[in-house]
């Protein structure tokens, strides 16, 4: 299977007026075609940094290098000109608040039919029935008529549907999605879970699952990659990291998620706070959490290394990860 | 679990918003809330689960008087809260507290940690001196995983998880014996939910507490309570002691909910069969006629349209609102009405 | 107070910890704004050139040579001359131009103090009652302040006068009143929002009654907006001031203002040009100083980047 996008040594840094602060460390992956990877993280793991990065869009004060090859060509290395090219067209993004991320002002089949006329260069009317037909695709009902509409006259659930029409519209080839559901009723979001899988089935494109939500990940995802304080602390398949994690911050994680299935047994909670990125503990940035700590994790980072079977973990402990009383 | 007795009946609670609707025009009315009723025991904690507009929030506020319900009773103790002057219900307010969703939000950026935990000692137990309030001030920071040092300082200072144990430590200092849970872990990153969680179920244990926790997730809600109300666009549509709604969910509404979950589980995930629900929750100003849940609902008929369904029995602990409850139950296909439109 | 129950003794225990307990201080907001306002360098600058201009409007007129009010027949109508003493110059009464400029600036400063002082009192308790209460209440009230609005500002003044007579207090009453107006308004705006924030909802479940919501929550959220405005006010009272003291309202001989002396030294700029001069360049020192120093303090109490 083809790799469609390849990151390698992605660092991103902010500057704030006390220094700077690096969001993302060294952070290398690659996509494959058609695929569906989770990216998984809580706050401060740089996750959603790391992509905002990819598509330009990180803030003023942030900077982006590495690189970031779709097709052939470096997005990282790109002017803001020539970025603007590929993004729409190639890979888009879509985002938590679907209220915030459409123009209030305009109706929603015009921003549509922009993307189309800007990228694919059709013309306006040739844009608006495009536009008709993926709003039907998406599971809007009456498409006509709700593409002459203004987005506070849909509900939040339809804007994210119309978000993703807006990102599926020039077919690219990667769809990147940021908490596209959190803000969501339940049963809204399983509905959003299954247009994901049908939308990325028929149309091809691979998708980057931005969440720190286990339980859509295990529902959607093909592949996993965990990050905390900026740096990828495991990947591999969504199977492999459920079933036998090798890195106790998947582990932790697991296992503090309640689960609905689950009758009422107790919760094991990963002690402590997320690290604040100004002040990284030593060595592994992990070790003030973690259960199985060892004298070496204080003062060595571990890299992310091969385990086998595709799966990657930057972790010093070499044994299996048990129910264990906390180690601090 | 004490079997002590009702502590808190609530007795077709009622609460309409008015929102206006323009200059010159009628307001519209909003029906937040319809015909509530349940009951909660001593060292009970009752866990109310809906999706927005269900009324949950409104729930919580009218059970505490922050908000007075347009119709029906609260019963606390039994008194009826809702016809109480102000002054009358401020010597209630000490056995009855609540934790807010948003931790940051819920504390005066102005005040101290020190002082926002003892505000509620200052109006609601003003016998005590200033060195007394400290002392108390310090034992609920340590009950509640808080360093002491850290009573001079301000809330931005502290994380989302650190900011919510302080919510947590306000809401105990009185030493209530109810609290509302407003979604009290919703805000929160994953790991530190379970911090909270475990806190809560700590607390509850060591004080006694009696808790009415309200959220939108059902798998939090699972581990924390002992039995569950289920609300849909402000009416009560199942109430189960939690095993059984868990395993055998009579409303439809609870069903679907159910198999939506999403469940960090891959091999079970995709096993599941999720009951896709058609549209989305109709505005609550303008309710569907006969039973509000009937435009998603896959097992509609056209009864359910003309007439609301009322809350019957399933056996002694149970009540469920629908018409069909007993065919489903028996294994009734959906028909072919689903999702019928408004 | 220490009793015989064990609770009571584990309270003492707690008593006593505290006592040697080293809970440093915390960074409150306003010790943060402090911080990014002394960063900002126009304000920085402005507020040492205001401080600068206040001491020696104060403190500056016992080390003058002349007096104010005294005339020097020998020196009527001179230009600054460093000699004689007169260092801007006599005006055509042969008075010091220098003593009289720092006492019309003492003037122009207290009023416009003392008239800000009325604004923010009158107008916090008003809008943050207003706010708070809602409804009718606050109706009632805004429609007040709507008609005060409409109502043009120099008759009501004009009537203040004639009814009181000519005072400064009566100045500073007057512009205040004026002023609250405002205020009002933004506190009521602010209160409004403030009253549906989840810690006023904790404070009232904890039995706090109205009034202490207001004073001990409220109030002390609005400090942000309110000394924004608060500053910015203040160049607008001076102005306000001037313009009235120029139309003959305001301060009268042998009292002066700012707005006095430029009042008197417009009608012969060509001839005796100190005279316009030198108050001008003071009062609009002043103004540009506390617009600096108002945008500064919004830029610093504004906590966008966290």
């Amino acid at each position: 299977m083809a790799n469609v996008l390849e990151v390698k040594d992605l660092n991103v840094t902010f500057s704030l007026h006390d220094g700077d602060v690096s969001a993302v460390r060294d952070l290398s992956f690659v996509l494959g075609q058609g695929e569906t990877l989770a990216v998984v993280g809580e706050s401060g793991s740089g996750k959603s940094q790391a992509f905002l990065a990819i598509m330009g869009l990180l803030a003023r004060n942030g900077r982006a290098t590495g690189k970031a090859v779709l097709g052939g060509t470096d997005l990282l290395a790109l002017s803001p000109t020539e970025l603007d090219r590929h993004r729409g067209l190639d890979i888009a993004m879509i985002f938590q608040d679907p209220m915030t991320s459409l123009n209030p002002s305009l109706k929603i089949g015009r921003q549509l039919a922009e993307v189309l006329v800007r990228h694919r260069g059709q013309s306006d009317s040739a844009a608006w029935r495009h536009a008709t037909e993926m709003l039907d695709r998406v599971g809007i009902p009456e498409a006509a008529r709700r593409a002459d509409s203004y987005p506070h006259e849909l509900s939040g659930g339809m804007r994210q549907r119309v978000m993703i029409a807006m990102a599926l519209l020039c077919e690219p080839k990667v769809l990147i999605a940021d908490e596209p559901t959190t803000a969501l009723d339940v049963t809204v979001q399983a509905q959003m879970l299954e247009l994901f899988k049908t939308l990325t089935d028929d149309f091809g494109a691979a998708l980057v699952l931005i969440t720190h939500d286990l339980g859509v990940v295990a529902g959607l995802a093909d592949r996993m990659m965990v990050m905390y304080a900026g740096r990828a602390v495991e990947s591999g398949s969504v199977d492999d990291l459920f079933y036998a994690p090798n890195h106790p911050y998947t582990f932790g994680l697991l296992h503090s998620t309640p689960h609905v299935e689950d009758s009422g047994q107790r919760l094991r909670p990963i002690l402590g706070l997320p690290p604040s990125l100004e002040h990284l503990p030593t060595g592994c940035a992990f070790h003030p959490r973690c259960a199985f700590v060892m004298p070496e994790c204080r003062t060595a980072r571990p890299e992310l290394t091969h385990r086998g079977g595709g799966r990657h973990a930057a972790c010093f402990y070499e044994g299996e990860l048990k129910e264990k009383e906390a180690a601090e | 679990m004490s079997a002590a007795g009702p502590i808190l009946s609530v007795q077709n609670v009622g609460k309409i918003f008015g929102l206006s609707a323009g200059f010159l025009r009628k307001p519209l009315i909003l029906k937040a809330l319809s015909d509530i009723s349940f009951t909660v025991n001593e060292g009970e904690t009752l866990g109310i689960v809906g999706e927005s507009g269900c009324g949950k929030s409104t729930l919580g506020r009218c059970i505490l008087q922050l908000l007075t319900p347009d119709e029906g009773k609260v019963l606390w103790l039994g008194r009826d809260l809702t016809t109480l002057p102000a002054g009358e219900m401020r010597k209630h307010r000490r056995d009855l507290q609540i934790i807010f969703q948003d931790p940051l939000a819920s504390l005066n950026p102005r005040m101290t940690v020190g002082g926002i935990i003892a505000d509620p000692l200052r109006t609601l137990m003003p016998e005590l001196s200033q060195k007394q309030r400290r002392a108390k001030v310090i034992e609920m920071m340590e009950a509640v995983g808080l360093l002491p040092e850290m009573i001079n300082r301000y809330p931005h200072e502290f994380s989302g998880g650190q900011a919510q144990r302080i919510g947590i430590a306000r809401a105990l200092i009185t030493e209530p014996k109810l609290i509302v849970c407003d979604e009290p872990v919703s805000a929160l990153d994953v790991s530190i939910q379970a911090q909270i969680l475990n806190l809560l179920s700590e607390l509850r244990e060591r004080f006694n507490l009696t808790l009415v926790f309200i959220s939108h997730d059902l798998s939090v809600v699972r581990h924390v309570s002992d039995r569950i109300m289920v609300l849909y666009l402000g009416r009560m549509i199942e109430y189960a002691p939690r095993d059984d709604l868990y395993n055998d969910a009579k409303h439809p509404y609870t069903r679907a909910l159910l198999s939506a979950v999403p469940v960090p589980d891959p091999r079970l995930a995709r096993a599941r069969q999720i009951t896709e629900l058609v549209g989305e929750i109709p505005s609550p100003i303008n309710p569907p006629s006969g039973c509000t849940f009937r435009t998603r609902c896959p097992y509609a008929l056209p009864l359910c349209a003309e007439k609301r369904p009322e809350i019957e029995p399933v056996d002694a602990e149970r009540t469920v609102a629908c018409h069909r409850w007993r065919e489903i139950a028996d294994g009734a296909p959906p028909t072919q009405h689903a999702g019928a439109s408004a | 107070m220490a009793g015989i129950t064990g609770k009571d003794r584990t309270l003492t225990a707690y008593a006593d910890t505290l006592e040697r307990l080293d809970a440093p201080k915390g960074r409150s907001l306003t010790q943060d704004a402090m911080r990014r306002l002394i960063a900002n360098r126009a304000a920085l600058i402005s507020i040492f050139l205001v401080t600068a201009i206040v001491l020696i409007a104060f403190v500056g007129s016992y080390f003058v040579p002349w007096d104010g009010t005294k005339v020097d027949w020998g020196a009527i109508r001179k230009p600054p001359n460093f000699e004689s003493g007169h260092y801007l110059g006599t005006d055509q009464n042969g008075r010091d131009l220098l003593a009289r400029l720092l006492q019309g600036t003492q003037m122009s400063l207290i009023v416009a103090g003392v008239a800000t002082v009325v604004s923010v009192v009158v107008g916090v308790v008003y809008g943050a009652i207003s706010g708070y209460f809602g409804g009718r209440v606050d109706a009632l009230m805004m429609r007040f302040v709507d008609i005060m609005y409409a109502l043009p500002y120099i008759l009501f003044v004009i009537i203040l006068v004639v009814i009181f007579g000519r005072s400064p207090v009566l100045l500073f009453v007057g512009i205040g009143l004026l002023e609250w107006l405002t205020m009002a308004r933004i506190v009521r705006g602010q209160t409004l929002s403030f009253k549906e924030k989840e810690f006023v909802e904790a404070a009232r479940a904890g039995g706090a009654k109205p009034f202490t919501i207001i004073m001990r929550h409220i109030v002390p959220n609005l400090t942000g907006p309110v000394v924004i405005y608060a500053t910015l006010t203040v160049p607008e009272i001076i102005i306000v001031e001037s313009f009235l003291s120029y139309l003959g309202l305001g301060v009268q001989e042998p009292l002066t203002s700012l707005g006095t002396l430029i009042s008197n030294g417009a009608p012969v700029a060509e001839v005796l040009p100190w005279l316009l001069v030198a108050p001008a360049i003071v009062l609009v020192t002043l103004l540009l100083c506390l617009s600096y120093i108002g945008d500064g303090l919004r830029d610093a109490l504004d906590p966008k980047d966290r």
